[in-house]
């Protein structure tokens, strides 16, 4: 009995962990934008959030010009729109909520905790002065989230897929935030000679945490290009695409043999092609190729192993996942049964 | 002094008539009604961040909300549990052996104890029953009896629940906050411990599983997270260490049941089920129920498959058939009922009809066939038009109603509005039975917050207490 999860619960398991790291991920975005990513004049690209969500016409349908007000509101505490931190925490939570039976009482608990403090923020909580404050708060909740799975949730199955959820959601969301900003930063080519804005990548490196880890790889200075093969390819950092991909290979070989699943090849054939696309060439060649369509081919990839993850184990029929796998309102199918 | 201002002229207080409570009245005498309010204030905001809550939910808004928890606890005596506890056991015995009976040879019936009529038209009532054998005979595998006192401190059964009845996971929850938010007021109390029961459950469960041999796999079935009793499903597997699973998760093939695993279908031998008869298996019962698992009571006739409470349950914990239990202890048992009914007149009989007609103002009147207070006339309150309005809805549909003397229930005293008052309360002891009966110390103890009133519902102002019972 103890060696079986419910399909229902190994899909929870892995959506709730992607969706504390995507909350955590935002933050980051929205913290170094907030206070990194003034240009020259001073000025803060907060369009470039929207872009990197690739949701302009969501936003454009609630908001008519992308402000720091309308911007952090959207993606902060927005519960209508589902790509808010709000709206990945209320996630995680609902399904940290139908996952009690497996989870410790400690995540549960913080879990409910970070929603219910979430679900009371206003546009006060906003206001220029209190948003690092307040992001610092936030990352630290999903830090503390994983702090405590790390030290009190049972590994056995379940611990697998939650695992597996982290590194597919930290690798697309690098993916995702080093093609929207790569394009953004790169010097205007017709403006030769003009240097590049270092702060900015910076900033970019800051968002993904990887500053400090960098700087200690590179010491004399700071590229585009040795940014993106930092970000992208490097073996240490715990936020590169390569290094997300690796630890799904092995916790994914590790789960099948452990647990004798004969399903989940395609996942593993996924994986498999995954690595061999990022160990096989270097920044260099893919810059020449264009960094965007090889960014697009990682996070089609990316994609694919979602849905082979989802037919494999999850009970999927088929075809994408649904991006909320649990509905945060309303009941999913009739009418509840009268408690006596 | 939190007692000091305290009275309850006219009702038996569970707190200040007793001898028993003595050790927690002079414990409580130690608080002050300030430390008492901050102590209940922390006590609910942890009971929220536990997540010890039910969802309600309306267009746009999911809201959190806890059953409101008293924090002075409901004490009983080492001699009074003992009457409770062999008088459920007996209860439950006598349901067990009435159920086994009317879904096989239905002497009872043919014997004229109790009246076909009101067995065999039941909505409750399940063909689909007849014959199986199930077991060690159990159908209530869990039963909430709701046992109430009189002005005198006499117990008395108000109802039997012996379909899926709900509140255990308060009980334990209550007694989790209890030591951790008043230490000192269990300090010394010898108290009967009521952590087994997620043991007692299970062991009742594979006891009653299809197969005993190895390990049967027990999973609770939950209408799933959105139903309000969702965090006692939670809490049950959680005790029992099983799966919980919703009806998409099962699946029936070759009258087996199996579960959706991430390494394919594995079988599942018994099911706590939370969800009614009616949307067990749309096969057989509604076939709009999203909730079942078609192909189920296939499955359970085959004798592949168990399922806690059985199916049909409903038709012994109906408000008649209450009427008839303590001929059907008599009946079964040859034994005298430990702990009496509520008197009761059944207006299908002619005596009984007769006696309600002549006391219409003095008694409770209800319909058998409706839940949830609908439809009762209480004499004391009515006015003269809607007493003439029951008699002539007596004297249409003698055998839909029943009728019961006011009870006025027993009090406890109750943090209320920044002082102690006294509230009314009930009390729900849950039984579990695989090869025998197990009665949890204690029970949850229902109080009615708002004065005067009788009524204990959740839905209607009602909270809770921890119950203590003593060694």
């Amino acid at each position: 009995m103890s060696d079986t999860l419910l399909a229902r619960s190994a899909d929870a398991l892995f959506w709730l962990a992607r969706y504390v790291e995507r909350a955590e991920n935002l933050a980051r975005i929205l913290d170094v934008n907030d206070t990194f990513s003034r240009d020259r004049a001073g000025g803060q690209n907060w369009l470039s959030i929207v872009q990197l969500h690739a949701e302009e016409e969501g936003f454009f349908a609630r908001h008519s010009i992308a402000s720091a007000a309308s911007v952090l509101g959207f993606y902060v505490i927005d519960p209508t729109n589902p790509s808010s931190i709000a709206s990945a925490v209320r996630a995680a939570r609902e399904n940290a909520r139908t996952l009690r039976p497996l989870i410790s009482t400690e995540m549960w608990v913080q879990l409910n905790m970070f929603h219910s403090r979430m679900a009371a923020l206003g546009p006060a909580d906003l206001a220029p002065g209190r948003l690092s404050p307040l992001f610092a708060w936030i990352k630290e909740a999903c830090q503390l989230h994983t702090g405590i799975t790390e030290g009190t949730f049972y590994r056995d199955q379940g611990w697998y897929f939650y695992q597996l959820g982290r590194y597919l959601e930290r690798a697309d969301q690098t993916t995702r935030l080093l093609d929207i900003k790569y394009h953004v930063l790169l010097p205007d080519p017709r403006d030769h000679g003009s240097p590049v804005d270092v702060s900015q990548w910076n900033a970019l490196l800051r968002s993904a945490a990887g500053y400090h880890a960098y700087r200690r790889l590179h010491a004399t200075g700071i590229t585009p290009r040795q940014v993106a093969g930092f970000l992208l390819l490097n073996r240490r950092f715990p936020r590169s695409v390569y290094l997300c991909v690796r630890e799904a290979e092995l916790l994914l070989a590790e789960l099948k043999a452990r647990y004798g699943l004969r399903r989940g090849n395609e996942a593993a054939e996924q994986l498999d092609g995954l690595r061999a696309l990022l160990s096989g060439v270097g920044i260099g060649e893919i810059l020449v190729q264009g960094l965007h369509e090889f960014l697009d081919l990682v996070q089609q990839r990316l994609n694919l192993l979602g849905e082979a993850l989802g037919t494999g184990f999850f009970g999927y029929p088929g075809g994408p996942p649904p991006e909320f796998p649990i509905s945060p309102l309303g009941p999913s199918s009739g009418p509840p049964a009268p408690a006596q | 002094m939190i007692l000091s201002d305290y009275a309850a002229p006219g009702y038996y207080c569970e707190m200040t008539d007793t001898a028993a409570a003595a050790p927690v009245r002079e414990r409580l005498a130690a608080l002050s009604i300030e430390a008492l309010h901050r102590r209940a204030a922390a006590a609910e905001a942890e009971l929220y961040n536990l997540g010890i809550t039910f969802t309600v939910y309306s267009d746009k808004d999911a809201i959190d909300r806890i059953l409101p928890f008293d924090v002075i606890p409901r004490v009983l005596s080492a001699t009074e549990w003992r009457q409770i506890e062999t008088g459920v056991i007996q209860r439950v015995a006598a349901l067990n052996l009435l159920l086994a009976d009317l879904y096989h040879g239905q002497r009872i019936l043919k014997d004229g104890v109790l009246p076909a009529d009101l067995i065999l038209g039941h909505a409750q009532f399940r063909p689909e029953m007849q014959g199986i054998d199930l077991p060690h005979g159990t159908y209530v595998h869990i039963c909430g009896t709701d046992i109430i006192r009189d002005t005198d401190g006499s117990f008395l059964v108000l109802e039997d629940n012996a379909r899926t009845p709900s509140g255990v996971s308060y009980v334990i929850e209550n007694r989790h906050m209890m030591l951790r938010a008043f230490p000192d007021l269990v300090d010394g109390v010898a108290l009967r411990p009521i952590d087994t029961y997620g043991l007692q459950l299970l062991a009742a469960l594979r006891e009653t599983a299809p197969r005993t041999e190895g390990d049967p796999a027990v999973v609770l079935l939950s209408p799933g997270s959105y139903n309000s009793a969702f965090f006692e499903h939670v809490f049950l597997a959680r005790e029992m260490g099983v799966p919980l699973v919703e009806g998409r998760d099962l699946v029936v093939e070759d009258e087996r049941v199996y579960m959706r695993t991430t390494g394919g279908l594995a079988p599942v031998d018994a099911i706590y089920r939370r969800i009614n008869d009616d949307f067990l298996d749309p096969e057989v019962f509604r076939p709009d129920s999203a909730l079942g698992v078609p192909g189920l009571m296939r499955a359970y006739r085959a004798g592949n498959v168990s399922l806690a409470n059985a199916v049909g349950t409903g038709v012994a914990d109906d408000k008649a058939v209450y009427a008839y239990m303590p001929r059907i202890i008599r009946y079964y048992l040859g034994q005298d009922p430990i702990l009496p009914n509520v008197e009761t007149h059944l207006c299908r009989e002619p005596e009984g009809l007769a006696y309600t007609l002549d006391h219409l103002d003095q008694l409770v009147v209800k319909p058998v066939g409706e839940a949830g207070g609908y439809g009762i006339t209480i004499g004391p309150r009515a006015s003269r038009a809607e007493l003439g309005a029951c008699r002539d809805r007596l004297l249409a549909d003698p055998a839909n109603y029943i009728s019961q003397p006011c009870i006025s229930l027993s009090v406890s005293p109750t943090l209320v509005g920044g002082q102690v008052a006294p509230r009314h309360v009930d009390l729900r002891p849950f039984a579990i039975t695989g090869a025998k009966t197990w009665v949890l110390p204690g029970g949850l103890t229902r109080v009615a917050l708002r004065e005067g009133s009788l009524i204990v519902n959740s839905s209607q102002g009602g909270g809770s207490k921890d119950t203590w019972v003593l060694e």
